[in-house]
């Protein structure tokens, strides 16, 4: 095994390129692989000093591009996500503890892709777009074709994350991430990521995506199109509820039955779009 | 050990260390190398936080930290709390918070814990229960003592002037 510090994204992508190589981001979930003996990458790249990495920048458009080595701290902590785009944030502050949050990045935790992890969801919900780099240059997938099976993205070989683009939410939208877990910190049983804008009891933006429950974020965009324009009473989110739940394929765990996320999951998503709605009403 | 020499700052000194293997952590350095036993390995895996060290003023997980990613670095371990030339016995004021509330059962957590607890006593307004739990939820005590834990804490954050 070698290691090495590249100080530039070309150089991070030419490092990359070896046989048997990986990015070393913040180290929360790679060094623990590595200390269980999981893996063991011929070469480690460290993303350390690949200084624009680490930043957060706002377009005039409201779009934030959020660079890869970001920190889940800093990432709960930016007030430049606003309106609907605060369920990044607010998946952020839910993952693991303070320390791990000082560690741990949104890059490296994308990247790794375990189905329970808190940013999957969040990004899916979001329509974020994931900006990839490596040899053969630059290219862009959306969230929801990133996140394939489980610990599998769309990432190739020899290529990392330069950033996660979460484009701007309309005006009036709101955000919300919800964990149901067996103590505060840990992976999920079930989550939902919702983004929910509504004018005059009418909805004008619904994004719901389910964490936990399949190899992937759930999300049924042909029923949330379908109900953009109307009320958001009980029979519409129990239409989205039903036909999320067809969708789901989740497994047992040490964490919860295949039946139980099955069954809490789409109360989940209830309680949240009507506690946004709730939320909204309260405030003008 | 096969690896490259590397000089790490810890608790203000610098360190150099002979050979380290990439896949090395941060803490086996601290305990195996230079002799810093207070930091513990409980899970190696980030979990449990009993390896808590603070990297730039921010505790951090020694057992996620690879020791070459950290040249460069302030590291601070429990044996840095109290600051170098003290008498001998002195304590930090988080350590003496901890020792009167009789927060301390095996021990095992406790280094970790301080760190956590002294990066959280950082802040200026005195905690809430609340806060000094959130703050706490990193770091695991497997005699669940936690209740004194926290009470010492809070109170440590009052009594700041």
């Amino acid at each position: 095994m070698d290691f090495v510090r590249p100080d530039s994204i070309e150089a991070a992508v030419a490092a990359l390129q070896a046989d048997g190589a990986a990015c070393l981001a913040g180290g929360a979930t790679l060094v623990a692989m590595m200390n269980a003996d999981l893996v063991a990458p011929d070469r480690l790249v460290s993303l350390r000093d690949v200084a624009a990495l680490r930043e957060a920048v706002r377009r005039p458009d409201g779009t934030v591009v959020v660079g890869a080595m970001r920190r889940h701290r800093e990432t709960a902590e930016e007030t430049d996500l606003r309106a609907g785009q605060r369920v990044l944030s607010d998946a952020a502050a839910q993952i693991a503890n303070p320390p791990v949050r000082n560690m741990g990045t949104i890059g490296g935790s994308c990247a790794f892709a375990d189905p329970a992890a808190d940013y999957p969801p969040a990004l899916v919900a979001a329509d974020a777009r994931f900006a990839l780099i490596g040899a053969e240059g630059r290219r862009t997938v959306p969230a929801g074709d990133f996140f394939l099976d489980w610990y599998e993205t769309a990432l190739k070989p020899g290529e990392l994350i330069e950033a996660v683009v979460i484009p701007p939410a309309p005006a009036g939208t709101v955000g919300s991430y919800t964990k149901l877990a067996r103590v505060a910190g840990d992976f999920a049983i079930a989550s939902v990521a919702l983004v929910l804008g509504m004018d005059g009891g009418a909805c004008t933006h619904l994004a719901v995506a389910v964490g936990a429950c399949g190899p992937a974020p759930v999300r049924r965009r042909d029923i949330e199109a379908d109900l953009i324009g109307g009320g958001l009473g009980d029979a519409e989110i129990r239409r989205l509820t039903d036909a999320l739940a067809e969708a789901f394929d989740p497994v047992d765990d040490v964490r919860a039955s295949a039946d139980y996320r099955r069954r809490v999951a789409p109360r989940m998503v209830r309680r949240a779009i009507v506690e946004a709605q709730q939320r909204m009403s309260e405030t003008p | 050990m096969t690896g490259e020499p590397v000089t790490l700052r810890v608790n203000g000194a610098e360190r150099p260390v002979a050979a380290v293997a990439p896949w090395t952590t941060l803490l086996t350095v601290l305990r195996d190398e230079l002799g810093l036993t207070g930091a513990k390995r409980g899970c190696n895996q980030g979990v449990c936080g009993a390896c808590t060290v603070t990297i730039d003023g921010e505790p951090v997980r020694s057992c996620l930290s690879l020791a070459l990613n950290c040249a460069d670095r302030d590291i601070v371990t429990v044996e840095g709390l109290v600051p170098a030339g003290a008498p001998a016995g002195a304590l930090a004021p988080v350590q003496q918070a901890l020792a009167e509330g009789n927060a301390v059962q095996c021990g095992f957590c406790t280094p970790g814990l301080l760190i956590s607890a002294h990066a959280l006593l950082r802040r200026n307004a005195p905690l809430t229960v609340d806060e000094v739990r959130a703050g706490l939820s990193g770091n695991l005590c497997r005699c669940s003592g936690y209740k004194k834990i926290v009470e010492a804490v809070a109170r440590a954050s009052e009594a700041r002037p």
